[in-house]
């Protein structure tokens, strides 16, 4: 199949958890692709399973049943490590809570993806990353010393830094407030036209949504594509 | 080299984090305890070596109130033995137009034979060893009397009619230790100016001493003839008699500053527990962004192993430079110990200090370590995704081999490590099931309570885990305050008291058989008392199991000096009430003709005799042999005559033996003594009550040291209080918050903390007391071999203290968070 060469690709996804209270089926027979230079969004209500998907999709949990091939490549037969060093400077990450390392300042966040990935020079790089978000002059802030909007700016230009082919965010607006939200979700629209990355949005914000490609929607553990 | 620089990017951070400072500061407090204690014992353990005679400034010394005969010190010189005089009285000196009462000291060239002189030529001046004694016309005196008298060196000093020049200021003077008439400041001079003082004649009250030093073997020849030709008026005293005494008050002092460093380290441990855990929850976070980068389990194991070795050899460090400042108080305290100086210390604490450090941190976070590095990355969509737990039974295990190995190292000594380790280990199990099982029952209780003891009890019952840990940690830094104040100074007084006040202070040695009993009468009339009399007969060890031994045959001197002098034998029907058979068996009435030794277990773990190893003995000409029966241990600071070497009485039956006694001499009732002498003029007086002065003030001393090494215990007994309510602060902070939202009101807020952490405290306090009590009698018992009684007040101080303190810590923990608008912790999170 052609298919199966698409950046991401699920098949027969199902995602169960066994809670103290029963059993809880949060994904039942996900299918889904994402063509390479996509942007998909995934919209759906409250604890629907967005994120659940999202971290599957991304290798960052293991599914119960069904096949997810990243990069085309098998997740269900990499270990950890593995799936890790797949990810590593292929695939970007904006989450709702920002999630940088407190211990360290902006610029050091920024560098971390660049030198995970063994880039030799990361530093012109995450320094040129965060001028692109506007925030050359807060390289060596560190988090706490930053608001909420400047942090997940910080995230973004993490996430872009290397070039990744893939961009996985995660109601990226959704800790912010209107005006900030417009503007961050502008920076990943527009960054993400200058590296033609893929990117797979998890999000409530329907303009948002309206910009990707395409949009699916997540109800009863069902995907289905939306209008 | 990745790992390397982010570990040190997030090391230069990480001492922001609360958690991590209490993690370093406990390691700090560890690690300087342990240097301190580890580089004052290294010194005194060297001091011990150079100690030898020279409290008496001599190897023996006569002496006497009337003139000593020229024949002693003719027969000394004759076994080409040093020797010197010294005078000794009480008299006024005068400085313008004041007078100050000293004790007048005036001594022959050669003072001293043994230690050292060491004078300033001016107070405040540099140190320097005296090579000669005063010049004539010259004083030297002590530097009280310089600022008794306002004076400086070059002034002058009228000594009855005689001008001197003060040209030296005594800084230490080692024989000074056996001087137990000290009467006010001494001043120094020749014996020769003396004359000219015009101060002494036939009739005044002057105290002569004749020093002699020399080799061993001479000395012994010495003191076998003397024991014949000792006049009645002069007594003998020699330090090597009691030197047995004196190093067990010395060992039981650093065993005591061993185990309070240990207690420390105990301690502190619990602090690193508690707060190494919050530490590795927090990097659960970070642990989780950098595995959604891409970074492997290995990376970030290194990254967390880094960090950790990092905060370990910083608080090393800092605890290692703490401990060396440290020691110098504690040798400042424990100054007079020694007539000497103390050596400086050696290099061996450094590395104990940064061991210690490594492995306390080491075995407390590496099991939680590992887990982290196994962190799902999905956490960064969840935070509720905690790290699994490790299995407690891993943690348990390394912790407790790491506290064994350090345990071991420390005490040097199994018994010791063993037993405080397994106190330590009850300890915990007591309290962590006594919380579960508070837990189980307060979860029922709370239901049929009203809102502000719900609140309270419900916060306990929230968390299992924190609530038993939280119950460890107050426990236990219950338990080092409760050590700290009322055990310590039970065990210490106890140890004080071992050597009672009335303990014999002079021997009687050379008692010829038909004295016996006359003398048993005299010293019962004179005495009120007078102790039992044993059979005594000098004897050289010359072989084991009939392989032939000379001092050649062993490396450590000690066990040299032993073989090369006689030792004191003697027999017995019965074992003495203060000696313990350690292994073998004494011998029973039908063996008391068969050829059996019993033998002092340190005696013979330094010549390396066992049980059954036959030994011979050349006992004045003819050899005796038989095999050891028994190893027995005594009790050298009973002060009571004792032997290294004890037969049955069949086999030195026929030897000609002479007695030794002990008792206790009042001070002033000298006269006994010269009485005592003329009766019996054979036997010869040696006066130990100056080694016994030394010795009481070793105790007092010391005790002032372990107090001192203590306050390390009880800093670390508060650190793990602090730990132990910072555990629940996260929790409690938000908690406050929405209960204050909901309409809570502040007091009431308080007031439910309050009971939470009381019933917390009362139950750790009770707890805590019965491991105290039981923790000071084990140690009594087993390593001091004191008899302790348990101290009924540190059961009240231990509850109600517990109690009320730990309520009132964790209400001033809480309080930030109830006064403060509650929607600033809600935004914050
Ligand atoms: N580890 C888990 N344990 C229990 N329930 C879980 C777990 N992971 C997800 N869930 C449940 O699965 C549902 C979907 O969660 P999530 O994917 O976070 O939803 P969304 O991101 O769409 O709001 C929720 O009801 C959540 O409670
Ligand atoms: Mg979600």
């Amino acid at each position: 199949m052609v298919t199966d060469s698409n950046p991401v690709f699920a098949r027969r996804l199902s995602k169960n958890i066994d809670a103290p209270a029963g059993r809880i089926d949060i994904l039942q027979d996900v299918n889904f692709e994402l063509a390479a230079g996509e942007a998909v969004a995934i919209l759906g209500a409250s604890g629907s399973g967005k994120s659940t998907l999202l971290g599957l999709l991304a290798g960052l949990d293991d599914a119960s049943s069904g096949e997810i091939r990243l990069f085309g490549e098998d997740l269900g037969e990499l270990d950890e490590d593995g799936r890790a060093a797949l990810r590593a400077g292929r695939v970007g990450f904006v989450f709702q809570s920002f999630q940088l390392l407190p211990g360290m300042t902006a610029l050091e966040n920024v560098m971390l993806p660049l030198e995970l990935a063994g880039e030799s020079k990361p530093r012109p790089i995450a320094e040129a990353a965060l001028s692109q978000v506007e925030l050359s002059q807060r390289l060596h802030h560190y988090p706490g010393q930053l608001s909420g909007g400047e942090q997940q700016r910080v995230a973004i230009a993490r996430a872009f830094a290397t070039q990744p082919l893939l961009l996985f965010a995660d109601e990226p607006t959704g800790s912010l407030d209107q005006a900030t939200g417009r503007r961050i979700s502008e920076l990943i629209f527009q960054l993400r036209q200058q590296s033609d990355a893929g990117l797979l949005l998890v999000t409530h914000d329907a303009h948002l949504a309206a910009r990707c490609d395409r949009r699916m929607l997540l109800e009863n553990g069902r995907l289905e594509t939306a209008v | 080299m990745i790992a390397i620089s982010f570990a040190l990017r997030l090391f230069r951070r990480d001492w922001r984090n609360s958690e991590l400072r209490l993690l370093a500061i406990s390691l700090m407090l560890s690690v300087t305890a342990v240097t301190a204690v580890g580089f004052f014992t290294d010194r005194v353990g060297q001091a011990m070596e150079l100690q030898a005679g020279e409290s008496l400034a001599a190897d023996l010394v006569l002496s006497s109130h009337d003139p000593i005969p020229d024949s002693y010190r003719e027969k000394a010189h004759a076994l080409d033995l040093k020797t010197a005089e010294v005078l000794g009285f009480p008299s006024a000196v005068l400085h313008g137009d004041r007078t100050q009462l000293v004790m007048v000291k005036a001594v022959s060239p050669g003072y001293p034979l043994r230690g050292e002189l060491r004078i300033r030529a001016a107070a405040g001046g540099a140190e320097r060893i005296a090579q000669k004694i005063p010049q004539a016309g010259e004083i030297w005196a002590d530097p009280r009397l310089l600022a008794a008298l306002d004076l400086t060196t070059g002034g002058r000093l009228s000594l009855g009619e005689r001008e001197f020049l003060l040209s030296g200021v005594i800084s230490r003077d080692t024989g000074e230790a056996s001087n137990m008439f000290r009467l006010g400041p001494s001043v120094l001079l020749a014996l020769t100016d003396i004359p000219s003082t015009g101060l002494v004649t036939p009739a005044s009250r002057v105290h002569h001493r004749l020093l002699i030093a020399g080799d061993q073997a001479e000395i012994a020849a010495y003191r076998s003839w003397i024991e014949t030709h000792l006049d009645e008026n002069i007594r003998l005293s020699d330090m090597s008699n009691a030197r047995p005494a004196l190093r067990n008050a010395l060992d039981r002092g650093s065993r005591f500053l061993g185990l309070a460093a240990l207690v420390t380290v105990l301690i502190a441990s619990a602090a690193v527990a508690l707060s190494s855990r919050r530490f590795v929850e927090r990097q659960a976070d970070a642990s989780a962004i950098l595995r959604c980068l891409g970074a492997s389990r290995a990376l970030l194991l290194k990254v967390l192993l880094i960090r950790l070795l990092l905060l370990a050899l910083t608080a090393s460090l800092f605890g290692i430079l703490l401990g060396f400042a440290a020691q110098f108080v504690l040798a400042a305290l424990v100054g007079e110990w020694f007539t000497a100086e103390l050596p400086a210390p050696g290099p061996l604490p450094l590395a104990i200090g940064a061991g210690t450090g490594l492995i306390t941190l080491l075995g407390f976070t590496l099991p939680p370590v590992f887990r982290l590095g196994s962190v799902s990355p999905l956490r960064v969509l969840r935070r509720d995704l905690n790290v699994a737990p490790t299995a407690s039974w891993i943690l348990a295990l390394c912790a407790v081999a790491a506290m064994g190995l350090l345990m071991l190292w420390q005490a040097g000594e199994f018994k010791l490590a063993l037993l405080v380790l397994l106190g330590t280990l009850l300890t915990l199990a007591l309290l962590l099931s006594v919380a579960w099982v508070m837990v189980a029952i307060l979860t029922p209780l709370r239901h049929h309570s009203n809102a502000i003891w719900r609140y309270g009890l419900a916060g306990l019952a929230r968390s299992p885990v924190m609530t038993s840990l939280q119950m460890a940690g107050f426990g236990l830094g219950i338990m080092a305050l409760l050590l700290l104040t009322l055990v310590r100074v039970d065990l210490l007084d106890t140890w004080e008291r071992t050597i009672p006040a009335q303990a014999p202070n002079q021997f009687l040695i050379n008692i010829q058989p038909d004295s016996v009993a006359p003398l048993q009468q005299f010293l019962a009339r004179r005495t009120g008392g007078g102790g039992d009399i044993y059979p005594m007969l000098r004897a050289r060890l010359t072989a084991v199991n009939d392989r032939s031994i000379s001092p050649e045959s062993y490396q450590n001197k000690d066990a040299q000096r032993l073989v090369e002098r006689e030792f004191n034998l003697s027999h017995a029907k019965s074992m003495q009430p203060d000696n313990r058979v350690v292994s073998g068996r004494w011998w029973r009435d039908d063996e008391l003709d068969e050829p059996l030794f019993s033998v002092e277990q340190g005696l013979a773990k330094k010549l390396g005799i066992q049980l059954d190893d036959r030994l011979t003995f050349d006992l004045a000409g003819s050899r005796i042999s038989g095999r050891v029966s028994n190893l027995r241990s005594v009790r050298w600071d009973s002060f009571r005559p004792n032997f290294f070497v004890i037969a049955t009485p069949g086999l030195l039956r026929d030897y000609p033996t002479s007695f030794i006694t002990s008792f206790y001499l009042q001070p002033g009732n000298e006269k006994l003594v010269s009485d005592l002498v003329r009766n019996f003029p054979e036997v010869t007086v040696i006066d130990v009550s100056a080694l016994l002065q030394q010795i009481r003030e070793i105790m007092a001393r010391g005790s002032i040291a372990v107090e001192y090494v203590f306050l390390f215990t009880l800093a670390a007994g508060l650190l793990v209080l602090y730990a132990g309510i910072q555990a629940s602060r996260e929790h409690r902070r938000q908690e406050s918050a929405i209960l204050r939202t909901l309409g809570l009101k502040r007091s009431r807020l308080l007031l439910a903390t309050a009971i939470e952490f009381m019933v917390l405290g009362l139950l750790a306090g009770a707890l805590a007391s019965l491991c105290a009590s039981i923790t000071g009698w084990v140690i009594a018992d087993e390593l001091f071999a004191l008899a302790y009684r348990v101290n009924p007040w540190l059961w009240l101080a231990g509850t109600l203290g517990g109690g009320i303190g730990v309520a009132v810590a964790g209400v001033a923990a809480t309080y930030p968070f109830a006064v403060r608008p509650p929607l600033h912790t809600l935004r914050e999170a």
